[in-house]
């Protein structure tokens, strides 16, 4: 596996101009004759295949969801960054590149993400022209927030819903683009394989949800933009339907999968209240702006009321060991911090699983007005969900599973090892490193689909002719063969158990022993664990119903396989990692006190795993990461 | 808990359809409405029998994609709630509970409690946009919006697209949906230039889907998840009757 990252020369700011100068241009005439798929309509998917029809590609565009607006970009709660510096508070792109790469744990590639900050700008300036609603200042101008692991405030903002607002900006531009036919938009279709010949991608296999048909479809390039595997953990932030098989399925067909250990821990989730649960709920991040986070400081008052513990009894914790950042520490630092706290039988809530996030303070310090008027809509979801009243008692906040840095690996041009495939938003690797700060999810969605792909997608385009494949021919009746053949294997397992069971089962392996702390000994039994739990859903799956029709239980086999067979390459990236990272902390690689070590003498690079057979071990690539431009340091935020 | 549950079945679009009655013991307090049907799915399972198909997502209330009439209601009695957020601590032990999909004739049944609400996607590809191509955007502070338009603006946009105005509206009308929508661009300065043929042409998306007319009723607002206003209805006739008057006379 070649790993040519084709980073462009030049000084770290020029290189975006240079490339875009460089790129290879597709003449109006003939971007008509190429066929682009789109697979996944969130912020990334959304944005690209509205520009790539604006620029006069045809684009057929594929979502799981009954319509392309449900996208799970939509549940981003807290806001976007961008690099305005509106606030005349020291803000630039250079201080946001820095933010990004340094939030990373400097495990990300300087290049991306120095165009990553570069765009933000014109991100923010396309969402308003689109109408985006964005908070406000009285005098008409554009509001701003801090968020976790900044001290600028750069954050924009819709209420708690600044992903609803962003995605249904992309989806308006790509309703435009469905209305004059040029995206064909293909809704309740799920990416069940990828059609690889002579090494190029040129088309996918999907299933149709409602009708369970097969079907294949060819084109020039496919661009898989699918969001995030956080579900193989069971209980996550993510949605119902948020799954890895897209991603999975073009690794197996030859695409590195980079970083799967890097995983993000959200700190501020509403705690596990039993064994029913389908899903955890998110707390915006913002919230830490005017919350205090704290716990008891003794064991014995962990079951009080949290009204009897006095104030010379609590322990804020965060506030105490990170002075200068205090609640708003990054996440990776907030959630382990939480754990720690947990785990010392500090704990509060059922179970012990939570801390306090308190607001009195800002209460009596802002008024309810003020605090109702900026988290609102987040105490009503959290009474709703706990029939408790924030405004009288804290919140009970755990860290929960919310997003994934890891990806498949991509070059400048977002262009995965197999030609062709390019991969955009939360499904590639590029811009996190090993922990992602807040605002900057929906930001790289809509910069990779606004800003990137439209252009470097012409550096490959130009290489190839346009036309695609037979879809009659034989690699694309080969591939559908194989899914039929698998998708019939699922049909008709009478075994014991729903695909439910096991995906519960390989949550709690995955959450214990690869999730907020991990060891070489956990991560080993790990992966024991799923190997004979993926033998017995081989032979105990139960499936009802058949194959050529709408079946749920059906949709979520297939998942829920793949999922099985990813959560072991996550825990073998995880004990090939030895060192402690961003997300990513191993018990091994710790100070005294309890810090993350970082070792970049010998993990400076990130992690790309190639396919190499059921039953095989991955093989484990490198690209090394060279940062000419910042200092590796201790990430430090007391 | 212990529920009596009757649920609507049905095969598939061609089907007529019917209810099917269960009993359902040891839910949670706690369990949201769709992970009371989880259960109930996993105990259908273990008998053999197929899981009842229902439409859901991110389960937090914001992507739309959950419906249900629970006990005759679009999401169920709970204010400003959609089915994913409703909690079993509203019911009490030993309720009976009906549950039916959304029932519009534009919302054909797809399977069971799933149908499909593709048609306000016309609507939107009619005119829900604001015409601007990407990289074509000036300064996103050149253009001020005061903050009580903004505010109403969001006020519209937070519309999730459930389509529960439609499914309690006794025509099935989607003038909340519309008007939302269209408000929302209305509202803003940005949204100006296209302001006239944006509610003409949504308007004449939404009769070619089949909805039927507003009278008025306030069912749609009463049942909105999002609490989007009957303001917004207003807004629209007037904005349309304006813009037909000028259609008329230019």
């Amino acid at each position: 596996m070649i790993l040519d990252s084709k980073i462009p020369e030049g000084p770290l700011a020029d290189k975006w101009e240079n490339h875009r100068f460089s790129s290879k241009l597709v003449n109006p005439a003939n971007k008509r004759k190429f066929k682009i798929i789109v697979v996944g309509s969130g912020l990334a998917g959304g944005s690209a295949a509205a520009t790539l029809g604006e620029l006069g590609y045809n684009v057929d565009c594929f979502c799981y969801q009954d319509t392309p607006r449900r996208a799970h970009s939509i549940a981003a709660q807290g806001g976007i960054n961008g690099a305005k510096n509106y606030q005349n508070d020291g803000d630039s792109i250079h201080r946001l590149f820095y933010d990004t790469i340094k939030g990373g744990d400097f495990r990300s590639r300087e290049s991306n993400v120095h165009r990553l900050a570069q765009n933000s700008v014109n991100i923010i300036d396309q969402c308003v022209a689109q109408g985006v609603p964005f908070a406000r200042e009285y005098g008409g101008l554009l509001a701003n927030r801090s968020f976790g692991g900044a001290q600028v405030s750069r954050t924009f903002y819709a209420r708690g819903q600044t992903g609803q607002q962003l995605l249904l900006g992309a989806y308006s531009a790509l309703s435009r683009q469905i209305a004059t036919g040029q995206v064909k938009m293909h809704v309740r279709q799920e990416m069940l394989d990828l059609i690889v010949v002579d090494g190029h991608a040129k088309g996918i296999i999907t299933r149709n949800l409602a009708t369970g048909e097969m079907k294949v479809w060819t084109a020039d390039a496919v661009l898989l933009c699918t969001g995030g595997y956080g579900n193989v953990y069971y209980l996550s932030t993510n949605a119902i339907g948020c799954n890895v098989t897209a991603n999975f399925r073009a690794y197996r067909r030859g695409a590195g999968f980079a970083n799967p250990c890097f995983t993000q821990i959200h700190p501020t989730c509403i705690p596990v209240a039993g064994d029913h649960q389908s899903k955890l709920t998110l707390m915006s991040e913002s919230l830490r702006n005017d919350g205090r986070v704290w716990v008891p400081k003794n064991a014995e008052d962990a079951g009080k009321a949290p009204s009897e513990i006095p104030e010379d009894a609590r322990d804020y914790y965060l506030e105490r060991k990170y002075p200068s950042f205090g609640n708003l520490a990054p996440r990776d630092i907030s959630s382990r911090s939480a754990k720690e706290a947990c785990d010392e039988g500090r704990g509060v809530g059922p179970g012990g699983r939570g801390v306090y996030l308190d607001f009195e303070d800002s209460i009596n310090r802002l008024g309810e007005n003020v605090i109702s008027e900026r988290y609102g809509n987040l105490f009503e979801m959290y009474e709703r969900i706990t029939g408790e009243n924030a405004y009288q008692r804290p919140m009970r906040i755990y860290p929960a599973i919310h997003y994934t840095m890891g990806g498949l690996w991509v070059d400048y041009n977002l262009m995965s090892t197999i030609p062709g495939c390019f991969v955009l938003g939360e499904a590639n690797f590029s811009d996190h490193g090993a922990n992602r700060l807040g605002a900057s999810a929906l930001m790289q969605g809509l910069s990779d689909g606004y800003f990137v792909l439209p252009y470097t997608i012409g550096n490959y385009l130009t290489t190839i002719s346009p036309g695609g494949i037979d879809p009659e021919g034989a690699a694309a009746r080969e591939t559908l063969e194989s899914v039929k053949e698998r998708v019939g294997q699922m049909v008709s397992a009478k075994g014991k158990r729903s695909s439910r069971s096991y995906h519960k089962e390989l949550g709690n392996i995955m959450w214990e022993y690869a999730g907020m702390a991990r060891s070489e000994k956990g991560l080993n039994k790990a992966i024991g664990e799923i190997q004979d739990l993926r033998d017995d859903f081989n032979k105990n799956l139960l499936v009802t119903g058949h194959g050529e029709e709408l079946n749920m239980e059906l949709e979520r086999s297939g998942r829920v396989r793949d999922f099985l067979d990813f959560g072991e390459l996550l825990c073998r990236d995880a004990l090939t990692r030895n060192e402690s990272c961003g997300g990513h902390f191993r018990e091994e690689y710790q100070t005294a006190d309890g810090e993350a070590t970082r070792n970049d003498e010998d993990f400076s690079h990130a992690a790309v795993w190639e396919y190499k057979g059921d039953g095989e071990t991955p093989t484990r690539h490198k690209e090394d990461l060279e940062f000419e431009n910042v200092k590796l340091a201790v990430r430090s935020y007391k | 808990m212990k529920l009596f549950l009757k649920v609507w079945k049905q095969e598939g679009p061609e089907d007529e359809g019917h209810f099917e009655s269960h009993v359902l013991d040891g839910v949670s307090e706690d369990s949201s409405f769709l992970e009371m049907l989880d259960q109930l799915n996993e105990q259908l399972l273990g008998e053999g029998k197929e899981p009842i198909a229902f439409d859901h997502d991110c389960r937090e209330g914001i992507c739309g994609t959950c419906s249900l009439n629970i006990n005759g209601y679009a999401h169920g009695l709970e204010n400003s709630t959609t089915t994913c957020q409703l909690h079993m601590r509203k019911f009490e032990d030993g309720d009976s509970i009906t549950v039916e999909p959304f029932r519009a004739k534009a919302f054909p049944v797809v399977k069971d409690l799933v149908v499909n609400r593709s048609a306000f996607d016309k609507i939107i590809q009619a005119g829900g946009f604001i015409t601007v191509r990407t990289g074509s955007a000036p300064d996103g502070n050149a253009m001020p919006v005061p903050k009580e338009n903004a505010d109403l603006a969001m006020d519209a946009a937070q519309c999730i697209g459930c389509g529960a105005c439609v499914a309690s509206c006794k025509n099935a009308s989607a003038m909340l949906f519309t008007s939302a929508k269209a408000g929302h661009l209305n509202m803003l300065p940005q949204g100006q230039a296209e302001k006239d043929s944006r509610v003409l042409n949504m308007v004449a998306a939404m009769d070619e889907a089949g909805f039927g007319n507003c009278r008025n009723y306030g069912e749609c607002s009463a049942a909105c998840p999002k609490d989007i206003s009957l303001d917004y209805i207003a807004k629209l006739n007037r904005d349309y009757a304006k813009a037909k008057i000028k259609k008329v006379f230019s």
